[in-house]
Parts: C-alpha cells; structure tokens; sequence
C-alpha cells in the first residue's frame, strides 16, 4: 500500500532498485543531483539532465513529458553521493509557473512495479523549478523524503542553492532545459544569462546579481526571447559575490519548518538532517500552516480531519468572542442601570460621567475580545489558504485546477463535499462542509421559497432551476469520485421539468437510464432500487452477499427525485420512505430536490422523510449548527464558476471513462 | 522544580525563563482511605470530581465538570469522569486542560473544586492532591496535598486568575459541602 507523504515527511525505501514516477499536469523535465554529505553538488556533472542523462545508479529521461519513469540502482550510487534529489523543471515555452498546472504526482515504486511511497507537490505557486524527492542515506540503508521546495528564479537559482557558483549554476542550466546544445559547452565561457524559465518582473534580484557578477557575455544568450541578461535591469542593487547565499534576498527560496507544529520528538535519535536547516527568524511566530498536518493513514483522511478541525476552532474562537461580547453587553446594561437608579448620582451630575465609564469598560472589553478573534481568524485563514488548494477532488471546490486533472480514481472517497460554511464575523473564511462518504443520511435540496429569507427574494423558476443544477452538480461530483463500475445515478423527474439541468447527464449517457417520467416511470425505478434493497439486505443478512443475482447492480445507488410528490401514488411514497430508510446501509442514497409544501397534503406523514434528510438549500441560508457551540452556520452550495466548462469537461471525462471499461 | 503550596498562598504562572505559559493542566488524584474491617483492611470506591468554574467579574459564566467535558469556547477541557480514583499510584485520576492563550477575554477567574460525587467525606481520602502541570513539557509547577480528614464532602481547590497581562493561581483550600459544583457556588463567592 502507497504510502502517502506530506512535505517533509520520510519513508524508509529497502529495495535498492526502484523506479521513480513522475506524473505531471503539464510537459517538464525530470533531473537527479546527486549531492554529498553536506547537501552539495560537488561539480556540475553531478546533476544527471537531458543533456548528460546518467549517473552512476541513474539514468534520466532525455525528453521533456508529462510522465516520467526515472530508474535508480541505489547500490549503484558512487559512495560519496549521499544525497539524491529528484528535480522537476518547467521547460521554457510552457507554463510559466507551476501554480498554473495542477499539482505534479511523483512516487516510488519497487521493480515489480507496486507503489512505496508517493507525494503530491501542492502549494506551489511562482515556481519553476522543484526538488520534489530526495533519496538520502540514513544508518546504512536509504530513505526517501518528499520535500517540495521549489525555487521561482527556476532551475539556476535551485543549482546555486545546491551548492555550484552563479555561473555555472546558470550555464549547467540553460544546458539542462535545452537552450544550449550539450556538446560545446565550456563552462568558463557560457553566457551567463539568466535561466529562461524566470518569469518575468518579478523576483529577480537573484538572478540580476548573478548576471552582473558574472564576466560580461560575450555573446548575447541564445534565449528564445528577450531575456534580462547582463546590464541588471533590476533595481537588484550592487552585485553579490557569485554563489553567495541568497537566502536572505527577496528572490531566495521560501524555508520550510521541518518540524511538525503540534508534535514534540519522543524519540532519543538524533534529529534527521534536514536539507537546510534555516532557523525561523521569528521564533514566537505561529508555525505557518501545513496542508494535511493533522492525524490519519492517508492524505486524503489528514485532510479530513485538518478541514474538521478547522471547523472546530473557528466555531470555538467566535463562542469565545461572542461570549465576551454579550458579556461586555450586560455588563454595560448593568452598570447603566445602577446609574440611573441611583438618585444620588443624578442629583450630584455625575450620571453621565458613570455612563461614559460604563461605556468605555464595554467598549475596552470588546475590542480586547476582537483583537483576539482576529489573530485567530488571521491564523485559520492562512491555514485554509494552503489546505483549500491541496484538496482532492471530492473535498474540493469545483474552482480547484484539480479537477481539470481529475481521473477515474481507483478507490470510493472518504468524504464528500456539500458546500461551504461560514460566520457572519468572518463571511470570506469558507470551511468546506465536508460529509463522510458513503453518506449515512439522503440530501434534500429544498426548492421551497417558504424556506429562507434568501429563497423568498427569488422567483420560483429561478430558485427551482439553482435547485436542480446543485443536484446534477452533486450527482457529477459522486460520479467523478467513484470508480467507473461502482456508482450510477437514476433520476425521476415526473412532469419533466427538471429536464434542462440533466441535459448535459443525459446527452453524455452517464445516467443508469433515462429520468423516469410519468407515474409508471416513478413505479418502475422505484420498483427496481427497492428490489435492489431487499436482495442486498436479505444477502448481507445471510452472510452471502456473492450469492446475488446477476442482473443485480452492486455499485452504490443515487436516486435523483425532482417534483416531488408529482407522479407519486401512495404506494409510491411508501416505498420512497422505505428507501430512504433502509437505502443508506446497503448503497442505495436519495437526493431530492423538493419543496416541502407541496407534500403538505399528506400531513404529518411525511415528516419523519423530511427529518431524515440533510436539508440543503440552493441560496445561502443559515440552517445549520455545528455539533460543538451550536453556531447557526451559513451553507452556501458550491457550484461551477459562472462561465466555467469544469462540469460539461468533467461528464465528459465520466463518459470516456465508462465507454472504456464497457466493451 | 515543584512549589509545594499551603492553603491561600500564590504563586505566579509564569516560566521558569520569564516566558508567559500558554497552556496548563490541573491534576486531581486520590485513593480511598483504608478502613478497618473484619476480614482485614479494605476499600470503597470513591467517586470525586474534578470541576471548574469559569468567572467574568464574579459571575459564573461557563463550567466544566463531567457532564459539559468541554467550554464553550473550548479553552478549557475536561479529561472525563473516573468513578474509582487511582491505586494511589500518584498519577493524575481526573484532569483539566486549560488553554490559556484561548481562554476569552473577559473570563478572569477560574476555580477547581473537587467533589465527592458519591458522598463519602473527605475522611476516607487519602493520598489527594491537586497539581498544576505545564502542559507543553510535562513539568510540575505547583502541588497542593489536600489534608486528610475531616467532615465535608468538597473541597474549593485553587483559583487561577488574571493580573497584569499574566495569571497567577492561588491555593485556596476551603472545605465545603456538596455533591456537585452547583452546591458550592456560595462557598466559592467569598473566594473570588
């Protein structure tokens, strides 16, 4: 089983033949340095590229690609290598940075090709250039870290980190990414220019002090395009002496704190040697937040429970401030009372001044209690900016690049995402309602305008379109994150209304079959999934769940009801509520998009089904308490970016995916 | 370093290197007495509890005890109940975290107290002490060895409360009666 590393974290490897796999969202090129003890490069034929592509132990891809297999003999490796770090480059003409790409997928596999460890390069941003492994020695065997540190003043600026000159940390650069052919180099005499992958404008007093520092070229660089070269064009100041450290200029690479924030060493072992120890130089800063630092096997569980905790502490940091606030309020009342009250106070004129006291101590303890909600807020805002883009598809908002690279995934989520949550003292802080998957209870998306005050503002037209588009939306969500055999969807829409926003499921063909329509429609589907329910139930109970019947779909069930109770006998309601009671547990789930109102005619019958149902609402409406404080939290559902093809590309992909697996 | 405290002195919560501590635990711990009986020596079970009582300006604002495990804001935190106490083995049988960085502003009292939950008196306690522990290294900063004996069921413990920019817990040591915190609220007015 893979293990799956966040940055920082170590994996022992204890084959000596492994295989590194890079899978990229875009074309880069794979490179291996190879360093000494102290982390450096000790000359430039110590980094295996395209144009000089093996070491010993090592043998790189020359091309540029989107996948990459790197094999690595690590008994193989010349004894004073002790370090091995798997380098990923953007190659100039493509991306500029990797923020642009969905996140990069690198993992160790043994020879028979079954995954050690794997790591996703999340929270990069400017970079261009990215130690994603390193391979280092630890008490006579190897280990494998995944560090993810990346470096925006592209490759250059990671080799003169590592150790080699400003010089020839640029040349061994625009040799590694293809700009000058690898035959005819002599080092001394390379243009000095700058890396081409630099973005530009930003970030370059690095690379400006490289140039300058560098003897004038003595031929403009062979770049595609005009590339500020010698002269430093940049307010980069003086030149530094080459290959001095740059870690205290604006262009130096971001430190990382190896250290977990909330664990403290138990362990007598010495301390792992990190790849730079740069001490933090605000010690009493809050450690900057990590994406997936909480507890669990998996990424995808840290996750999960990072997103929870986060949930936790904004619902316990506004308790505390809105205590303190009331506080403060009654307080206040209190003392104002007294000093109305009191006839000598008023006769002797100083009731105002007691007022103005009474005011001033509310006053004093409420802003006390605000400056400390805004540190906490500042903190959990910092920590959502870096785990919201690190998410997996099921967690994450349909904005995430990660869902343009989203493929059929071999294992049923964790977690689903409903929506986002927030307060109203801080409505930009989103803490995403993440809900365990498969989901225990059905959704009810309420289309009722009785609902909320928001719903009340809209037309019914309106409202019950947003309603039915957040369903499809689920339903593609649940579709996308499940493998292709184990999830369907079967929809009924009665009267046809709900017809425009399933076009686009049904036109791709990714629905279990067409929405049932009409009364005998609602019987037959209903007739089939309560089939499924009791064959499942009575297999599951006999300890057989093989011994189904063939025609019986195993995969988990999503039934879609809109119009709700249109085209519902009684009979009908019955074996819905049955559904809906029994569904869960055997993988048969229900989303309804209805409006209670129009169900009022059956009374109170219906409304354990209403309570057993996770009310969702498809405008922003305050009906949801956590389970700590009991805040009143505001849902909002999260739908596709207006304008934004992510669902239509995201059928399509589920489309592909299933005519594939059919034939 | 452990300050052995007597009844109603203070001492300040700060760090052996001036820093201020950012999180603290109180630990209670008890064994029962042993009685005489006819077959020998033998024990009862008993049951104390550990509360505490958050303040702002006197009032009770908040308290954590064995059936609200957690306040509100979640700056204080109750480990959960134990009905027996421990073998006098010196470990901590109930404990309370307190999250000092979190508690909210205008909470500048908190009192513990330990009830016998199951009536017993305090005569047939014996080894309880109360201790105050830095939470982020283990280290003991206080110990307060309640005196055995005696015919009540409750005892106020230690108060930790705001001064200056800091907080400073005071020994307080005052027998009461009750089976729970509600019962004590009179006898923990005069302390505040």
């Amino acid at each position: 089983m893979t293990a799956e590393l966040v940055r920082g974290q170590n994996h022992p490897v204890s084959q000596a033949r492994v295989e590194i796999r890079v899978s990229a969202g875009t074309p880069v090129l794979a490179l291996v340095s190879a360093c000494d003890d102290a982390g450096r490069l000790a000359a430039p034929d110590a980094v295996a590229h395209p144009g000089a592509s093996g070491l010993p132990g090592v043998q790189v891809p020359e091309a540029v690609a989107g996948e990459h297999r790197i094999a690595v003999d690590l008994d193989a490796v010349a004894p004073a290598v002790h370090r091995l770090g798997v380098v990923l480059v953007l190659p100039p003409g493509g991306p500029a940075r990797f923020g642009a790409v969905p996140a990069s997928y690198v993992a160790v596999a043994d020879p028979e090709g079954a995954e050690l460890a794997g790591y996703t390069l999340t929270g990069l941003d400017a970079e261009t250039a990215v130690v994603a492994l390193e391979f280092y020695r630890r008490q006579g065997g190897w280990k494998v870290r995944a560090v993810g540190q990346g470096y925006a003043d592209g490759l250059g600026a990671l080799l003169a980190d590592a150790g080699l000159d400003g010089p020839a940390a640029t040349a061994l650069a625009a040799v590694a990414t293809g700009l000058v052919p690898s035959g005819d180099i002599t080092l001394a005499a390379l243009p000095t220019a700058a890396p081409p992958t630099v973005p530009h404008g930003l970030r370059a007093p690095q690379d400006a002090a490289a140039a300058t520092a560098a003897p004038s070229p003595p031929s403009p660089p062979p770049a595609p395009e005009p590339l500020p070269a010698a002269g430093a064009p940049y307010p980069g100041g003086p030149a530094a002496a080459p290959g001095s450290s740059s870690a205290d200029t604006v262009g130096g690479p971001p430190t990382i704190d190896y250290a977990h924030p909330r664990r403290r060493r138990t362990t007598t072992e010495p301390p792992e040697p990190g790849p730079r120890a740069v001490p933090s130089p605000e010690a009493d800063r809050p450690p900057a937040p990590v994406a997936g630092d909480a507890s669990g096997w998996s990424l995808e569980e840290r996750l999960y429970n990072q997103v929870w905790g986060m949930f936790e502490d904004l619902a316990r940091t506004v308790a505390a401030y809105r205590s303190a606030c009331d506080f403060a309020e009654s307080r206040m009342d209190r003392e104002l009372d007294d000093a109305l009250s009191d006839p000598r106070l008023r006769l002797a004129g100083t009731a105002n001044a007691a007022r103005d006291a009474a005011r001033a101590r509310h006053d004093e303890l409420v802003a006390q209690a605000k400056a400390v909600l805004d540190r906490d807020l500042a903190q959990l805002i910092a920590e959502s900016e870096v785990v919201e883009p690190a998410l997996p598809a099921a967690y994450a908002r349909w904005a995430n690049p990660v869902w343009h690279g989203h493929g059929v995934p071999e294992e049923a989520p964790l977690a689903l995402r409903l929506g986002d949550l927030h307060l109203p003292e801080r409505p930009d802080l989103r803490i995403p309602m993440l809900v365990r998957a498969p989901l225990e209870r059905g959704l009810w998306i309420d289309n009722g305008r009785t609902g909320s005050e928001a719903a009340m503002t809209m037309d019914t037209d309106r409202l019950r379109r947003a309603a039915m588009d957040m369903a499809v939306a689920h339903a593609v969500r649940l579709l996308a994150v499940h493998p292709g055999d184990r999830f369907s969807v079967h929809v009924i829409d009665a009267a046809g209304a709900g017809a425009a926003s399933l076009a686009p499921l049904v036109a791709a063909g990714v629905l279990a079959g067409p929405p049932a329509a009409g009364a005998a429609g609602v019987t037959r589907t209903l007739e089939v999934l309560t089939r499924r329910v009791d064959l499942v139930q009575m297999a599951v109970r006999a300890g057989a769940p093989e011994e189904l019947p063939p025609d019986v779909d195993v995969a988990d069930q999503l039934l879609i009801v809109h119009d709700f109770p249109h085209g519902f006998d009684d009979r009908a309601v019955t074996r819905l509520r049955y559904l809906a009671d029994e569904g869960p547990a055997v993988g048969v789930h229900l989303l309804m998009v209805a409006d209670r109102d129009e169900a009022s005619a059956y009374g109170p019958l219906l409304d354990p089904l209403w309570r057993s149902l996770m009310r969702l609402s498809p405008v922003p409406d305050n009906h949801l308490a956590d389970p700590w404080v009991g805040h009143a939290w505001t849902f909002e559902p999260d739908l596709p970016p207006r304008g934004s093809r992510v669902l239509e590309q995201t059928i399509d992909r589920i489309a592909a995916a299933r005519r594939d697996a059919r034939p | 370093m452990t300050v052995n405290m007597t009844k109603g002195q203070a001492i300040s919560l700060q760090k052996q290197d001036g820093g201020t501590l950012t999180a603290v635990r109180m630990g209670l711990g008890w064994q029962a007495a042993k009685r005489r009986g006819l077959f020998g020596s033998r024990t009862r079970e008993i049951d104390l509890d550990a509360s505490a009582v958050l303040f702002a300006d006197k009032q009770p604002v908040d308290v954590v005890f064995f059936r609200h495990l957690q306040s509100d804001d979640g700056s204080v935190r109750h480990t959960g109940d134990n009905l027996v106490g421990g073998a006098g083995q010196g470990g901590d049988d109930e404990s309370i975290l307190v999250d000092l960085q979190r508690v909210p502003v205008h909470i500048d009292q908190i009192v513990f107290t330990v009830n016998s939950f199951t009536g017993q008196t305090f005569q047939e306690v014996q080894n309880a002490f109360c201790r105050i522990v830095d939470e982020t290294n283990g280290q003991e900063l206080a110990r307060y060895t309640l005196d055995g004996g005696g015919q009540y069921t409750a005892q106020i413990m230690a108060k930790v409360s705001r001064v200056g920019g800091g907080w400073q817990m005071t020994a307080l040591g005052n027998p009461a009666n009750g089976r729970t915190f509600q019962d004590l609220m009179p006898a923990i007015l005069p302390h505040l």
